[in-house]
């Protein structure tokens, strides 16, 4: 046990949730591939299905493997406690499906992850939830699009792919103005660079199928709680603040006075809709967890000496990484990321799109696939790719070029990484 | 549910169930900085097993209105008052920490209207230090992380209030930091802790009550050591008093960091 101050992070990632295992006693975490879990009596059956005991019931709602990972990223997030989901997308999904319903509103950075674009563009709206798109660096916009039924607020720490540092104090105090919390994807910041429930973001997920997994191995994602926003005061979270008769009455936030969203959101959202994850993929993201403090710190400094090439290279017409100054991000960058902007980024190649083709096409260590946040190092065509049903006007609100090129940065020997985009850069300039 | 105590509204978590006078009642008092949600798993299983529960946030804290109790005797006559406007001719009286402190003042002053008192995380004297009492003043959100590290024995608790995945190290933080918060005239962190750390009525207390006791303490309880709690042990059986004594390997928030061993402790105590 820790001493008199709070644990640190890199302890709290090799630490947080997992204690020898007090049966075999193993040390590393185990992996319980079960279903369910057997009751000691009837009565511990009913208590624990009515929520007058804690633990384990069936794997879709919980699961001791997947609890370790939720504790330890809630730490890691100095949060209050978190669920693991089948992806990023179903812990967005079920961020907004335990908040609101039909007729509801959500106000959203333009500078979203295409999957999410689709989410909210295409597919809530047939379910009745509109969304209002603001350009992150708008604040006023993001106050403007509020509106009587909005019921959140969301938006990604840095967005993709042009790298728009998310204002959160701002944009959180705008959503606590309007009685409505401040969802924030960390994806590409990881906790690691950047905490958003301490900068004022009520809500937190990620895709921990990038850095939380590091290792381009499995898909999942993770919503975490900071307990900070007082759904009561708040007056429109009905599905948190009234008996809820799909679960015998129960009023979430009196059972708890700040984890009532985590409450509904296992209790309806993981048992309605299903998304939950895989114990053997908890246990692969812990995995690469244990060691995210090393390989982040290592992403950024491969990160700081590419981008120094690039932005050095007379054939790269821009280099959007916010630690340089010529990023409008720059400044709030400084302020809100000091170890770092994150390792995936986009720049433009002075160019046309077969030239960009031939310099993709020209890469061996780089891979070209649809993924970020791996140990090794990618690279992507969003236009053509994560982003290809948006229309141009979007791509352009997004930040995004038809010759944009996408780089996530891996561990390899920087050297390595630098000769290699050399050696593209020259082909696709012959 | 909210009665009307001393003229102000005064909630009451009921685990869950419908206040019944009818049945035997228990009532939980919380600490410093917490409300009625700290005692969620232990009092919503109480209320399914034959009780009627009364978890209240003290005055001044959370969802109840009033002065914030400025001693544990003030916060002992409001839970005699509470008693009286639920109704209630005897309750058994369940407190954690400073509000152990208030069920064992309002036990020795409400007699053979208790009928059980558990002491979960009791000392005497529960003398706080200067820095910590400085610090609660001056920088609160410091001392709440002073605090929580005190009360804290592991990083890897159990399935807990929230279920799986909660992380109560955060869930404290949090609540504490809401508690805070809901009172804006009194600072309700510096004003407990001096409640706690003035009593001085705790061995005559003991000696007064009418009804069998119960310590709850956790072994690695570095805000309120267990052996902290031996004097009023030791002035219990000499009172002759009816005592178990129920040591947990846990720190100092046994509901969250054992919740069942806590359960059952109460549970089984108050069922003789």
């Amino acid at each position: 046990m820790p001493g008199y101050s709070d644990p640190g992070f890199d302890t709290l990632a090799l630490h947080a949730g997992a204690q020898p295992d007090p049966t075999t006693g193993a040390r590393a975490v185990p992996i319980h591939l079960t279903t369910s879990f057997v009751f000691e009596s009837s009565d511990h059956a009913a208590a624990l299905f009515n929520l007058e005991r804690s633990g384990h019931v069936y794997s879709r709602i919980s699961n001791p493997t997947t609890a370790v990972l939720e504790q330890r990223v809630a730490a890691l997030e100095e949060g209050i406690g978190a669920i693991a989901t089948a992806s990023g997308q179903a812990a967005l999904h079920l961020s907004i499906a335990t908040l609101m319903g039909a007729g509801s509103h959500i106000v959203a950075s333009t500078a979203l992850y295409g999957g999410s674009q689709n989410l909210l563009h295409y597919t809530l709206r047939r379910f009745g939830i509109s969304t209002t798109f603001v350009k992150p660096g708008d604040i006023d916009g993001w106050r403007a699009a509020i509106r009587p039924e909005t019921k959140l607020l969301f938006g990604e720490t840095i967005g993709n792919p042009g790298l728009e540092v998310l204002d959160i104090p701002q944009v959180s105090a705008i959503a606590h103005e309007a009685g409505v919390p401040l969802l924030v994807d960390s994806t590409l910041t990881s906790p690691y660079l950047l905490q958003p429930l301490r900068s004022g973001a009520d809500l937190v997920y990620h895709s921990a199928t990038k850095f939380l997994s590091g290792h381009g191995t499995v898909i999942g994602g993770i919503v975490v709680d900071g307990g900070s926003f007082d759904w009561e005061r708040s007056g429109k979270f009905a599905e948190l603040t009234q008996p809820y008769d799909g679960f015998h009455n129960m009023v979430f936030t009196e059972e708890s006075t700040v984890g009532a969203f985590l409450l509904r959101a296992r209790r309806e959202g993981l048992r309605d809709f299903g998304a939950c994850m895989s114990p053997h993929t908890a246990w692969l993201i812990l995995q690469g967890i244990e060691t995210l403090p090393l390989r982040m710190a290592r992403h950024m400094s491969n990160t700081e000496k590419v981008v120094e090439f690039l932005a050095a290279h007379p054939f790269v017409a821009r280099v959007g990484h916010p630690m340089l100054q010529s990023h409008p991000s720059h400044e709030l960058a400084r302020k809100l990321l000091p170890k770092g902007a994150g390792s995936v980024f986009s720049f433009d190649l002075k160019g046309n799109r077969e030239q960009g083709k031939k310099f993709i096409e020209g890469l061996k260590l780089f891979s070209h696939l649809a993924n970020v946040g791996d140990c090794r190092s990618l690279v992507i065509h969003p236009a053509s790719t994560t982003h290809f049903r948006m229309s141009d006007e979007a791509l352009a609100a997004g930040g995004i070029s038809q010759g944009t090129i996408r780089l996530s940065i891996g561990l390899e020997d920087p050297d390595d990484l630098i000769e290699d985009l050399k050696r593209a850069l020259r082909a696709a300039e012959k | 549910m909210y009665f009307q105590v001393n003229g102000h509204s005064t909630y009451c978590y009921t685990g869950g169930k419908s206040f019944d006078p009818a049945k035997p009642t228990v009532v939980f008092i919380h600490g410093v900085l917490n409300d009625h949600s700290v005692w969620v798993l232990q009092t919503r299983y109480m209320a399914h097993h034959g009780w009627n529960v009364l978890a209240v946030d003290l005055p001044g804290h959370c969802r109840s209105e009033g002065e914030a109790p400025a001693s544990v005797e003030e916060a002992a006559k409001f839970v005699g008052a509470l008693l009286d406007a639920a109704g209630l001719k005897k309750a058994a009286l369940v407190g954690h920490s400073w509000g152990s402190l208030i069920a064992l003042e309002a036990a020795s002053r409400l007699k053979e209207r208790v009928s059980h008192l558990v002491l979960v995380g009791v000392a005497y004297p529960m003398k706080v230090s200067k820095t910590l009492l400085d610090a609660s003043l001056e920088a609160p959100q410091k001392a709440i992380h002073m605090i929580n590290v005190f009360s804290r024995a592991t990083l890897a608790p159990p399935p807990s209030a929230l279920g799986p995945g909660t992380w109560v190290w955060g869930n404290s933080v949090a609540l504490n930091r809401r508690v805070l918060a809901s009172n804006p005239k009194v600072n309700v962190f510096h004003r407990g802790f001096t409640a706690c750390d003035s009593y001085a009525n705790g061995e005559a207390a003991i000696s007064a009550i009418t009804c069998p006791v119960l310590f709850v303490l956790g072994k690695e309880d570095q805000m309120t050591q267990a052996r902290a709690a031996q004097s009023l042990i030791d002035k219990a059986k000499e009172s002759g008093q009816s005592f178990k004594v129920a040591r947990l390997p846990v720190g100092h928030h046994q509901m969250t960091e054992a919740p069942d061993p806590t359960l059952f402790a109460i549970r089984d105590f108050l069922a003789q």
